[in-house]
């Protein structure tokens, strides 16, 4: 039974065949970035602009080296680069998420007053460009002292009107009213029938809003541009850009500087890319809510 | 806690309330409590910044006598200032031709994904995804370090067919460039959607079809894709309010394409050097609503033609 279903998958896949030559053209323009970018931070300046070939390795494979300056360029800037970065992604992500876990779970399973009104406002605000934001809150933070603060980044993660939606389809599906009022009836309060009987089977929707939510604030790059004018609060995407943008101005003074933005942009990746892969059977569950609907 | 105080004081005046009071009043209780806090964020971070841009946007700061009320002044500037208009018809521009073809794209591979289950098909659905775990600003560096002139590859691989490489960062190519850009970071994206919107397609739909005589291809035209399109609507959407905020990219490219993205390429780089490059945030603010206001109508145009509206709330 199980022999002859296979030989049948097998068949259907070789008739498949020039579907996925096609796929395979596709894969490799989706790695082309990463292979470039892997080969080349194995090369010095030298390497870099020799003119040998862009896309194969340099006589030299030089990462170790190439790391270390990249890690004591400037005082070892990179590095606080790094810490910001992971600093904000994890309280912004962390605090969005739990903002938006007890609102959709609020408005899902309370009918209180001002619900319907309050719901529209939300699903209007996904509408609102976040980059319009920036300057006023830039202005009004100003006004209070807060820029070039790490708060004049953290605050502004925490609102995530898309993860309250997204938690409110869920909650609104994954939580039946019957199980809650059962555990009213025991005699649990409000608070704890939110830990402890609905928090759970939220469980799949609170991770992808969380790696949702940790990746908007990482991948941040206008605000904290807008915000912070000391580079050693800067996060990894302004601080690169600032690089590029030095290393770019005078070009033939800071070769240097090429290879370590190069390697900078994929040390910066691995994190995101390690969180995708571990964390996979997680969001593509969460996905598909916010997709289907 | 003002908010919770008076929406219980509305409460009341609320009409017919047929169970008890007591619990009516509990449940309107909790509701706020649970909602309260992200309530709280919401107006302080997104109904007050806009209501102050609002206000800035009404007001001019002059060199000679200070700042004065000039009520739709900045718009009335913004709406005849060229360099505003050519960055809103760019980015108008641009979403006509890299929307499509980043939905086409992620179709494509959502379809075959779907369609075929084997091992290369698994691993192609990670690999394709791989470039939305990257930041939008480094996967800009990384096409610039492609399209560039003295370490990128384009050189070599033309120079194979004896034609000279084209420049991405010139005038005529910009476009395409960023095109090609934004289609790489995103497409695997709106590809996993669609494909977790596939999943969830009822099987038997497909025997029914395959036994009244449909072929691969009109069952992926006629049954996959219709069923699909409130995942497609919704990707459209959000890819649309996010390409008329063009910014990353354009910004990051423009010390590589000196003197061809200038600093008001896009309505938001426009507005970015208005408030902080020229300490000019009045109008700034005007071109951040003006845009803001440009983004609404063009989504309403769109669920209007699409007579989706009721389907997407």
């Amino acid at each position: 039974m199980t022999g002859s279903s296979r030989a049948g998958a097998r068949r259907r896949a070789q008739r498949h065949l020039p579907l996925q030559i096609f796929l395979g053209f596709l894969v490799v323009y989706f790695l082309v970035p990463f292979w470039w970018v892997i080969v080349n931070s194995s090369k010095d300046a030298p390497g870099l602009f020799g003119g040998s070939n862009t896309l194969w390795f340099a006589g030299e494979i030089d990462y170790i080296g190439n790391l270390q300056r990249l890690f004591t360029y400037d005082g070892g800037i990179y590095g606080r680069w790094i810490l910001n970065s992971t600093l904000y992604a994890f309280a912004g992500g962390i605090g969005a998420t739990i903002l938006a876990v007890m609102a959709g779970y609020g408005f899902a399973k309370y009918r209180f007053a001002g619900r319907r009104f309050s719901f529209s406002v939300l699903l209007g605000a996904l509408m609102v460009p976040a980059t319009a934001l920036v300057i006023p809150t830039f202005m009004m933070f100003s006004g209070l002292g807060l820029t070039n603060t790490i708060w004049a980044v953290i605050l502004p993660s925490l609102l995530n009107p898309f993860g309250v939606y997204l938690m409110h389809v869920y909650a609104r599906d994954a939580v039946p009213d019957e199980i809650l009022d059962a555990a009213r009836v025991d005699g649990a309060g409000e608070l704890r029938t939110f830990l402890q009987v609905a928090f759970p089977l939220m469980r799949p929707a609170v991770v992808t809003v969380l790696l949702l939510s940790a990746v908007a604030s990482w991948n941040n790059y206008f605000l904290p541009l807008a915000m912070l004018s000391d580079n050693r609060l800067f996060p990894v995407t302004v601080g690169l850009g600032l690089w590029q943008g030095i290393a770019s101005a005078n070009n033939s003074g800071s070769t240097s500087l090429w290879s370590l933005i190069i390697l900078g942009a994929l040390v910066s990746v691995i994190p995101l890319v390690i969180a995708f892969f571990t964390l996979q059977r997680h969001w593509r569950g969460g996905l598909s809510v916010g997709g289907l609907r | 806690m003002t908010l919770l105080v008076k929406e219980s004081a509305a409460s009341t005046q609320e009409k017919a309330p047929k169970i008890r009071g007591k619990v009516r009043l509990r449940e309107h209780l909790m509701g706020w409590v649970f909602v309260g806090p992200f309530w709280l964020v919401f107006l302080a971070l997104l109904i007050a910044p806009l209501a102050y841009a609002l206000y800035l946007s009404l007001w001019q700061k002059k060199l000679i006598g200070g700042t004065s009320f000039v009520f739709l002044g900045n718009y009335v500037k913004a709406f005849t200032d060229p360099t505003f208009l050519s960055g809103v018809w760019f980015v108008v521009r641009f979403s006509l031709v890299a929307i499509p073809l980043q939905i086409l794209v992620a179709l494509a591979m959502a379809l075959i994904v779907d369609a075929v289950t084997s091992l290369f098909t698994r691993f192609s659905r990670l690999m394709i995804f791989l470039p939305y775990a990257i930041p939008t600003v480094i996967g800009a560096v990384m096409w610039g370090f492609l399209y560039s002139k003295s370490f990128g590859p384009l050189t070599d691989i033309f120079g194979l067919f004896g034609a000279p490489a084209p420049d991405f960062f010139s005038k005529n190519l910009i476009f395409y460039g960023l095109v090609n850009v934004v289609t790489w970071q995103w497409a695997g994206y709106y590809m996993i959607i669609l494909y977790a919107a596939l999943q969830g397609i009822d099987p038997t739909l497909y025997e029914a079809a395959r036994m009244d005589g449909a072929g691969k291809w009109q069952i992926a035209l006629r049954i996959k894709i219709p069923l699909i399109a409130p995942a497609l609507l919704l990707i459209l959407v959000f890819s649309l309010i996010g390409t008329l905020q063009f910014f990353n990219e354009p910004q990051i490219l423009r010390y590589l394409a000196a003197g061809t993205i200038a600093p008001g390429f896009t309505p938001n780089m426009y507005a970015y050097q208005q408030a902080f490059g020229l300490a000019n945030f009045n109008y700034g603010s005007a071109i951040s609503f003006a845009l803001g206001g440009v983004v609404f109508v063009c989504v309403y145009a769109f669920l209007f033609f699409t007579r989706k509206r009721r389907s997407f709330f």
